[in-house]
């Protein structure tokens, strides 16, 4: 076993006794499929909590993206999303002569799953945002690959914004049934149904949690 | 009997251990025997409760061999693990807010540890005021300095609350196996048993009187199965099964009868105001596992532990003025 092999366990260990990164496939099994999992963004645990909630087997092909410019700054930094989470590495600043989809659409072509967060953002409050379209091209240049949305439930208790401890506290990861984009379907269409599939995932309990604040 | 009295402590705790798993052994063969039946839907499901029950009578006999084999310092991390996952599973369910965020870290990596290392090292004293005095003075003061006015006192009654049923209340556990009784030296392993024994008894036999009896429930929004009838039955069951057990604790049997009345009221009692907070907190069962929190039901389980090994300890430790 490698030092990346090892520091990626432990992250898991850790993850699972902190937040008990319980994942629930609803509307799918976990299979060792090529697919985009999708999911709402509120804390800077999300990617390892889906990550710690995957089988073992299908982490080493899952792989999350990586602000370049932040995520290559240190060693360990670098380190840590190059060996342990085979990270794809985006720039946030857009150059004219290159699209920024272009390392996530090598990964795929790969055979590599991958993780994103088409909110952009994290939000904090309330309902996750607008989704970017960075999606819907994933999903017209790869109509193979599977779209997974999936819920995270809770960990914006685990981790509020400005803290860095973070509190025992358990957390469940939903997945729900693969959306497929219809032919000839309209872009803001498809992202809103993309959205309104992973918010449906959201369970009774913290629905209500949202909504009374 | 006399050939058994002559064994040594160590001898006798292994004979103990020797004896529940054969026990256990042969339920889970008898369940597994009378699965092989056909059933319809209805027996499925009493059997899949009894499997789950079962299994989790099998983690609380491994747990609790696991705790004796390792000697304190183990047994002391082993139950500080299960306060730790019990705890947590309590923050999960009872709503806190952005300002509770310090109190909670204080409460898990502060006060936790630290109460089970004074078990560890039979500082029984401050073991025992150690949370009540000096934890429920700091939790207030580091909630105000987080600045949140809203909901002070709730928010804090909650996490004092959490600390005191999951922590201050499992860590008398292994405060009873490090117990030293004179004349009872290394056989604290029994005194845990006993006192697992009987609460367990209560609570099987309430809820089996309960089942059977249908009667006026005491407190309807909270329990539809409490009644005065069925826990006085429970008492009984479980203070019988004390009274039967007393050979292998340091009791006369009068004492034993008192002792485990004791813990088995306690014990069912604790269990009503869990389920009380359960209803509070908006949860049918702790247990359910397609509930939000994805929990898995280790509260319920150690609930009636949690209320009734610290009332035992101290009943215990005054009536027979044991010095630590």
């Amino acid at each position: 076993m490698t030092r990346a092999d090892a520091m990626g366990l432990l992250l898991a260990l850790i993850a699972r006794l902190i937040t008990g990164a319980q994942g629930h496939w609803k509307g799918c099994p976990p299979k060792a499929e090529q697919r985009i999992y999708f999911a709402n963004h509120q804390s800077h645990l999300d990617w390892v909590l889906i990550w710690a909630a995957l089988p073992r087997e299908l982490r080493a092909t899952t792989r999350p993206i990586a602000a370049r410019d932040y995520w290559t700054g240190g060693r360990f930094k670098h380190w840590l999303t190059r060996e342990v989470f085979n990270a794809v590495y985006v720039s946030r600043q857009r150059s004219d002569d290159q699209d920024p989809l272009e390392p996530l659409v090598d990964a795929l072509r790969n055979g590599d799953s991958l993780v994103i967060f088409p909110e952009g953002t994290r939000s904090n409050k309330g309902p996750p945002q607008a989704f970017k379209s960075g999606l819907f091209h994933l999903a017209e240049q790869f109509p193979q690959v599977q779209l997974i949305p999936a819920w995270i439930d809770n960990v914006q208790r685990v981790m509020p914004k400005g803290e860095v401890v973070p509190v025992p506290i358990l957390c469940t990861v939903t997945f729900g049934a693969p959306v497929t984009l219809a032919p000839g379907e309209d872009k803001r269409d498809f992202l809103a149904r993309a959205r309104a599939a992973v918010v449906a995932l959201q369970p009774a309990e913290s629905q209500l949690q949202t909504a009374t604040g | 009997m006399n050939q058994l009295k002559a064994w040594s402590a160590d001898q006798q705790v292994a004979l103990l251990f020797v004896v529940l798993f054969g026990l256990l052994l042969l339920a889970s063969a008898a369940v597994a025997l009378l699965t092989l039946r056909e059933r319809n839907a209805l027996q499925e499901d009493g059997y899949e409760r009894m499997r789950r029950e079962l299994r989790a009578v099998w983690a609380g006999a491994v747990v609790f061999w696991a705790a004796w084999v390792s000697g304190p310092a183990g047994a002391t991390v082993l139950f500080g693990v299960v306060s730790f996952l019990a705890l947590r599973e309590y923050v999960t369910l009872v709503k806190t807010r952005r300002g509770d965020h310090r109190s909670l870290l204080l409460a898990f990596f502060g006060v936790l540890p630290l109460q089970y290392v004074l078990v560890a090292n039979l500082n029984f004293d401050l073991f025992s005021v150690f949370i009540p005095v000096y934890v429920f003075l700091a939790i207030p003061v580091v909630s105000a300095l987080a600045g949140d006015p809203q909901r002070f006192l709730e928010r804090n009654a909650k996490i004092q609350w959490g600390i005191m049923v999951c922590v201050y209340g499992l860590s008398h556990a292994p405060a009873l196996v490090l117990l030293d009784f004179p004349g009872h030296s290394g056989r604290g392993a029994f005194l845990l048993f006993f006192l697992v024994v009987v609460t367990a008894g209560a609570h099987l036999a309430q809820t089996t009187a309960s089942r059977y009896l249908r009667r006026r429930p005491v407190a309807r929004h909270i329990d539809r199965n409490f009644s005065l009838r069925a826990w006085g039955l429970g008492i009984a069951a479980g203070a019988a099964l004390g009274a039967a057990l007393f050979w292998i604790t340091p009791f006369e049997a009068g004492q034993a009868l008192a002792m485990a009345s004791i813990a088995a009221a306690a014990g069912t009692l604790g269990e009503l105001v869990m389920s009380a907070l359960k209803r509070d907190a908006g949860v049918r069962y702790w247990g359910n596992t397609s509930s939000v929190t994805g929990a898995v039901g280790l509260l319920d389980r150690v609930a009636p532990l949690c209320f009734a090994a610290p009332v035992f300890f101290h009943s215990v430790r005054w009536y027979f003025q044991l010095k630590p």
